[in-house]
């Protein structure tokens, strides 16, 4: 409903646009004319007095000639009629000529990498099994409340949003899932879309993995060789597992591939957080059956081939803390491609951040992109794997024009910059030395002495229960890392986080064999659990770099209103210079614009390179950097050559890697590791025990 | 455009003196016009205007034709613009108020009603969809079909076969000689519940009942579309695409996921063919079969709920494949009314149907079975005899109400010899047998080709025949069931030929004969043995009251080159037999008759009989038809219609009741408002189990 009404807005608009310039251009023409010839202009006079002395006989007679009214009939008449026309020339015109057009500007085009493997003779060879991320799935309703009549079988989200823009309201109430247990309300039923319609457009023209799809169906796969595990990205893995089976369904699905398929161990494409539900997969599948899949210790080796992330936030991403804290994430890159300035609307009435932020809060898989790892991996206070230590400050030049000339220090001088505090409550805070901040624990404020009269807030938030009290308490900490953001986040929201904290960890394990870690909750955390026994399996982490990464945030106290969030990005704080890493409040890292490299590439840098303690049976690990170059031109749309986090499943050099490897290559065949970035440098100076 | 139109007024206006004077002429014209208009107690129309245009075209600058069109599109587009924005702005429960207003109030879907009866989603359901309701979707394809990579072909809005139609036949057939994909071509089904819940826009085939299913808690979890490509004998999209490992593997997951409960599988017109063969399918051993083991249907499978089943085949697909006249494979008649007869395959449209449909081994699934011990004789049908008016009289007080819908039904079958499916001559159709000389046509020699038959840019064989064959076959001038799949073998042999390999048709002496382990024969229900299932439950669930083509008169066509050399005879009527433009009806669903829905549930299966070693209960269920009450209720919620009684309420009630755990007792056993089992009755088939003793002599 909504495309037909946006498109005849839009539409309207054209015409209101081109009625004003024809009606310059007839002026304009008019006077043109005119002016050799005064005696014209004394006619034209002459005419209009006529008319005015004319209208009111017309009007006697009921005639309506060419009035205001008419002019208006006929100018929309006119555009239609010539719009109709173009369109019926358009859909005559032979579908090649875009093409055509696009080749004679930009020259002949590359192929794209599927024709260009299926020439030199690739066929599909191993099933591949694609495993959609956060956000980018469909969901569907099957079950509503009264408001949501008609829509059974339609798509909530996903496609084109039609219903979120006609009644919000309605929408966040079936979207959002109970605030206790974590599934849906009573009486509604959101369920994951199946096939591989759950993930190939995220929106109309919007493609999320058409493209794999489509090289991948150049050299001859097909459905059956192909499938979507789709699965309720607002859930905890372990629940989709519980309401949906859907785990179970993966399992029976990628057995079946196996079956049909000669034997042939399936290729997996997990991308963003889809990666850590795989890895939650493997762990679940080798269980025993009450709480895992019973698949038997070797069901990895058997049935997999190779693991090739793409966008993997193993270790988590920082992004998600500003989401938790303040839903102020500029970002989730697909949504905002959707809908620019969606979240800068009041579409949803006043208060939308609030309302956006309680249902955000309900997905409990948000809170698997929480930084894992702690302090360890994502630094103290005056170090992070990004930067020296200030003590080798010659080091650290030599450091920054290396990259410089290796063209990807272009990001953003890291100089000074303390990546490890990941919330800082202002500038000077963040970029003091930790010796020189005082900090008062807020852990132990009491909470309560409730903002006056709350009970104005139709939304239910935790910050109301918080206090003044409180809020002044967690500013003065100052300073929060990885470890203490867990904290922090405890005390602003402890009913959040108690749910989060029954399915995901975010810590490192000392010792592995304790069987403590056979609870579901750390199968997704790569620093708490063993890779599955299958030495002939493979594992690669394909990822962009080359743009700026949300990596850690100043934030200031918001002025105290009743109903508000009361933290926000300080967006008025900027770097000293042009190419400080400071912006708007919010410091950036090289990375694909959501995941931070050192998140996407440490587990196969370091964590799981040879045997370590995380890899005890040596599968081998490669790291495939993908460097960012924008799109030549507009006709490229969202370029080939991308490496942000979505845009990346449409870049022809990853396409080309993922299919050699369906078609049967090994990680050397492809070239082994390929890297841009200092991730391996970085990853050394992680200090942890392997 | 614009500019030219634009500058026309002005240019005149500011002309010269004479312009004026002219311009001024023209206001009295109008003037004048009004005078006219108000003379004529009329208001000035467009039409008026351009009237008078025609007296003065030169004195008329202002409004022009273009002018008048373009003032009387901006209205029309206002107009609309307004309507749409009223309609966007109505509250979405609105459309239901007017219809609540106009027929009272609706009855409550049957999902909604059960629910409150407090019924929950119990077993899994399967959907086996049938023939033409699947989706088709494009994975390859040649150069013509650039840009429609995973659009699909079939189904959906159909867009491209108005838009590139030769190339859409090119992907649609498949390989002549193999039967699979032509090189260079893959054509798959599209999978997951979206395959067939709507065929096109707005015309829904499971899309009803998947809704009322989720009522009751059903989800896309429990459900599950078992998607194959229909074009392909069944054997093949097992070959081609591991279609039937895929529905093992799902139905097992199904029961696996949802506690150990057994799946309720509901096939749809040939899916039951298709699930026939699956069952078999599963429980041979691996290199043919799924190798499921013997008991794989008993542990898996609660109810088999067979809606329209055409089990032993419908005689419209005789219709089909000799001569392409299948009015209707109804789904296909319903989009796109007159589609076949328009001529948007430039010329030949009914030959490139052809040559499409019959490169489909799956249309061959559809030719009548059993031959003439089930369809009868040159003298007997089961069905002779009775008045269609008739069949109707055990249910009178429930059809006073339906007298106005039945009336298009009634048609006596006095003296309709239903066994002669075709006849050449309405009188040969008529005549008693002892009458009738025959010419045998299978010697008859072929070759001697039609003279020229330089039309080969569209490929039936019947251009390989001649016009010996074609007499020959005309001489032969009636055929039953048996005989028909002679003579298609005569006029079509390559294609038979393939067929053969994939169906039989035939009824089994001994089902213990090892040929029968072949996988030809395991969609026929005559030739094979139900599984060991005694928990197992059939259904046949079918709609009756509709008149049915059951057998044709045909003629030879005015011979033209490279047209088809027969045609039904759409002149032939008869008011005492069902015989309608040259097709004689029966009761049933519009596309199968009663005996074929309903013989293997009534009789062939009914008990333990060799069919049936087990012992699987059947039942049957009818549904009278009726057609919509209004237009308000779109395809009616009382419809036997072959594809329509997926909408039917009394039938989704029924199979809710069964996905919820009902067994047959529970529903009421039969319904049953045709006389299907006097026919069944009538049909003289062996049932019992001695024949061990029959062939070891």
């Amino acid at each position: 409903m909504s495309k037909p009404l946006s498109f005849y807005r839009s539409y309207f608009l054209s015409k209101t646009m081109s009625f004003l310039r024809r009606k310059n251009g007839t002026d304009s023409s008019k006077t043109r004319v005119a002016d050799p010839n005064i005696k014209k202009g004394g006619a034209d006079d002459d005419d209009k007095k006529k008319d005015q002395y004319k209208i009111p006989q017309r009007r006697n007679y009921g005639s309506k000639k060419w009035s205001c009214w008419d002019n208006c009939c006929w100018f929309i008449g006119f555009i239609c009629s010539i719009w109709w026309f173009c369109l019926f020339l358009y859909n005559t015109m032979p579908d090649s000529i875009p093409q055509f057009v696009t080749m004679a500007i930009t020259g002949p085009l590359p192929d794209p990498p599927g024709v260009k493997l299926r020439k030199e003779g690739l066929t599909a060879n191993h099933p591949v099994v694609l495993v959609p991320g956060v956000v980018t799935g469909g969901l569907e309703l099957w079950e509503g409340r009264h408001c949501a009549e008609g829509l059974l079988g339609k798509r909530l989200w996903g496609g084109s949003f039609g219903e979120f823009y006609k009644r919000p309201l309605c929408w966040l109430e079936h979207i959002s899932l109970d605030n206790d247990t974590g599934f849906d309300p009573p009486g509604i039923r959101v369920r994951p879309v199946t096939g591989l319609v759950a993930a190939d457009y995220f929106a109309t023209g919007y493609f999320v993995w058409a493209v794999v799809i489509a090289n991948l169906a150049h050299i001859g796969y097909e459905e059956k060789s192909l499938y979507m595990a789709a699965y309720d990205w607002r859930l905890s893995f372990q629940n989709t597992e519980i309401r949906d089976q859907s785990l179970t369904r993966i399992k029976s699905n990628i057995e079946l591939l196996v079956a049909t398929h000669g034997g042939k161990k399936v290729v997996v494409l997990p991308h963003s957080m889809g990666v850590q539900y795989f890895l939650h997969f493997m762990k679940w599948v080798e269980t025993p059956a009450p709480r895992g899949g019973g698949g038997g210790p070797d069901w990895c080796a058997k049935h997999i081939k190779a693991i090739m992330n793409i966008g993997a936030p193993f270790l988590g991403s920082p992004k998600s803390i500003a989401l938790h804290f303040s839903i102020e994430v500029r970002d989730i890159a697909a949504l905002r491609a959707q809908a620019p300035g969606l979240l800068d609307k009041d579409v949803l009435g006043l208060q939308t951040f609030k309302h956006l932020m309680r249902m955000f809060r309900t997905w409990d898989a948000t809170f698997s992109m929480i930084p894992k790892g702690g302090e360890t991996i994502w630094g103290g206070l005056d170090w992070s794997p990004e930067t020296e230590t200030v003590n080798n400050s010659a080091k650290k030049g030599t450091d920054n024009s290396t990259r410089n000339t290796g063209g990807n220090g272009n990001i953003c001088n890291t100089k000074g910059v303390n990546y490890g505090r990941l919330i800082s409550f202002s500038k000077d805070w963040a970029e003091t030395h930790s010796s020189k901040i005082e900090r008062v624990d807020f852990k132990h404020v009491a909470k309560g002495d409730k903002l006056t009269n709350s009970s104005n807030c139709d939304i239910w938030l935790e910050y109301h229960e918080m206090g003044n009290r409180a809020i002044k308490a967690v500013a003065d900490h100052k300073v929060y890392t990885a470890g203490s953001i867990l904290d922090l986040l405890h005390y602003v929201a402890p009913k959040l986080m108690a749910r989060g904290a029954s399915h995901f960890s975010y810590g490192i394990a000392d010792d592995l064999d304790d069987p403590k870690y056979d609870q579901y909750k750390y199968w997704s955390n790569p620093l708490e659990t063993k890779l599955p026994n299958a030495p002939d399996m493979e594992i690669y982490s394909l990822y962009g770099v080359g743009l700026p990464t949300e990596r850690g945030y100043i934030y200031k106290v918001a002025p105290p209103s009743d109903c508000s969030i009361p933290f926000q990005i300080d967006t008025s704080v900027d770097g000293d210079s042009e190419d400080s890493c400071l912006k708007g409040g919010v410091f950036s890292g090289d990375g694909d614009e959501t995941v931070p490299i050192i998140s996407a590439g440490f587990m196969c840098a370091k964590g799981w390179r040879g045997k370590t303690r995380f890899n005890p049976s040596g599968i081998r690990t490669y790291n495939r950097e993908y460097k960012h170059a924008p799109p030549a031109n507009l006709l490229e749309g969202r370029g080939t050559q991308s490496g942000s986090h979505v845009d990346l499943l449409g870049n022809f050099a990853l396409i080309e890697d993922v299919l050699r490897v369906a078609a049967g290559a090994t990680g050397e065949d492809i070239g082994g590791d390929r890297v841009y970035s200092d991730i391996f440098k970085w990853s050394e100076r992680i200090n942890i025990k392997l | 455009m614009s500019s030219l139109r634009r500058r026309k007024p002005i240019n005149e206006s500011s002309d010269s003196k004479h312009n004026e004077e002219e311009e001024d002429e023209d206001h009295d014209d109008v003037d004048a016009d009004g005078d006219d208009d108000v003379n004529g107690k009329n208001k000035k129309t467009p039409s008026k205007i351009k009237k008078k245009r025609g007296e003065k075209p030169p004195k008329q600058p202002k409004w022009s034709c273009m002018d008048t069109c373009c003032w009387f599109i901006g209205c029309i587009c206002i107009i609309w613009w307004l309507l749409l924005f009223l309609y966007n702005a109505m509250p979405a429960s609105f459309p239901q108020y007017v219809t609540e207003a106009i027929t009272g109030p609706l009855p409550d879907p049957p999902g909604v009603k059960l629910k409150k009866e407090g019924l929950e989603a119990k077993h899994p359901v399967v959907f086996v969809p049938g023939i033409v309701t699947g989706g088709l979707e494009l994975w390859e394809g040649r150069e013509c079909a650039e840009g429609l990579f995973r659009k699909r072909l079939w189904g959906g809005t159909f867009g491209e076969v108005y838009k590139r139609p030769l190339c859409w036949v090119e992907h649609m057939s498949l390989d002549n000689e193999t039967g699979l994909d032509p090189c260079g071509i893959r054509v798959r089904p599209v999978s997951g519940l979206v395959a067939a819940d709507y065929f096109a826009p707005g015309y829904f085939v499971w899309a009803v009942l998947i809704a009322n299913l989720a009522r009751i808690g059903y989800e896309d979890k429990t459900m599950y579309m078992a998607a194959y490509d229909w074009r392909l004998s069944f054997q093949n999209t097992e070959v081609r695409d591991q279609t039937l490992s895929r529905i093992k593997s799902n139905i097992e997951l199904l029961v696996a996921t949802n506690g150990g409960r057994k799946v309720v599988v509901i096939p749809h017109s040939m899916g039951v063919l298709y699930f026939l063969h699956f069952m078999k399918w599963v429980e041979a051993p691996a290199p043919m079969g799924g190798g499921g083991g013997p008991d794989w249907c008993s542990k898996h499978i609660k109810a088999v709920v067979n809606i329209g089943g055409p089990f032993l085949g419908v005689p419209k697909a005789i219709a089909g494949l000799f001569s392409a006249e299948a009015k209707d494979i109804a789904v296909a008649r319903a989009l796109a009314p007159g589609f076949l007869d328009n001529d948007i395959f430039q010329f030949q449209t009914l030959q490139h149907v052809m040559r499409m449909s019959r490169t489909w081994d799956s249309t061959m699934s559809m030719i009548p079975r059993g031959g003439n011990t089930i369809w009868g004789g040159l003298d007997l049908s089961p069905e002779e005899g009775n008045s269609c008016a008739k069949k109707r009289e055990k249910k009178n007080e429930t059809q006073i109400a339906d007298q106005a819908g039945s009336e298009n039904a009634v048609c006596k079958a006095k003296s309709a010899n239903y066994g002669r499916i075709i006849s050449f001559g309405k009188d040969v159709a008529e005549a008693p047998s002892s009458d009738i000389e025959r010419i045998d046509f299978r010697g008859a020699i072929k070759g001697h080709s039609a003279a020229n038959t330089t039309c080969r840019d569209v490929w039936t064989e019947y251009h390989d025949m001649g016009f010996a064959g074609i007499k020959a076959v005309a001489e032969y001038k009636t055929y039953t069931a048996d005989s028909l799949v002679d003579l298609l073998h005569f006029v079509a042999p390559k294609m038979m030929a393939r067929g053969t390999a994939h169906f039989s048709y035939g009824v089994a002496d001994n089902l213990d004969d090892p040929q029968y382990k072949h996988y030809k024969y395991w969609s026929n229900p005559l030739e094979t043995r139900l599984p060991n299932a005694p928990d197992m439950e059939i259904y046949s669930l079918y709609g009756v009251g509709l008149p049915t083509e059951r057998a044709y008169v045909y003629k030879l066509s005015p011979h033209a080159e490279c047209s088809i050399p027969f045609k039904i005879d759409t002149s032939a009527d008869d008011e005492d037999t069902c015989l309608r433009d040259g097709v004689y009806s029966v009761d049933g669903d519009e596309t199968v008759p009663v005996l074929s829905a309903g013989f293997m549930c009534a009789k062939g299966w009914r008990g333990k009989t060799r069919f049936n070693p087990s012992g699987i209960r059947t039942y049957i269920r009818e549904y009278n038809h009726l057609p919509p009450a209004n237009l308000l209720e779109g395809r009616g919620t009382l419809s036997g219609a072959h594809v329509d009684i997926m909408g039917n309420f009394a039938l989704i009630e029924d199979v809710i009741r069964i996905a919820a755990g009902a067994s047959g007792e529970e529903l009421g056993g039969d319904q049953v408002y045709s006389k299907i089992f006097n026919w069944s009755e009538k049909i003289n088939l062996r049932l019992d189990e001695e024949i061990p003793v029959h062939s070891s002599r």
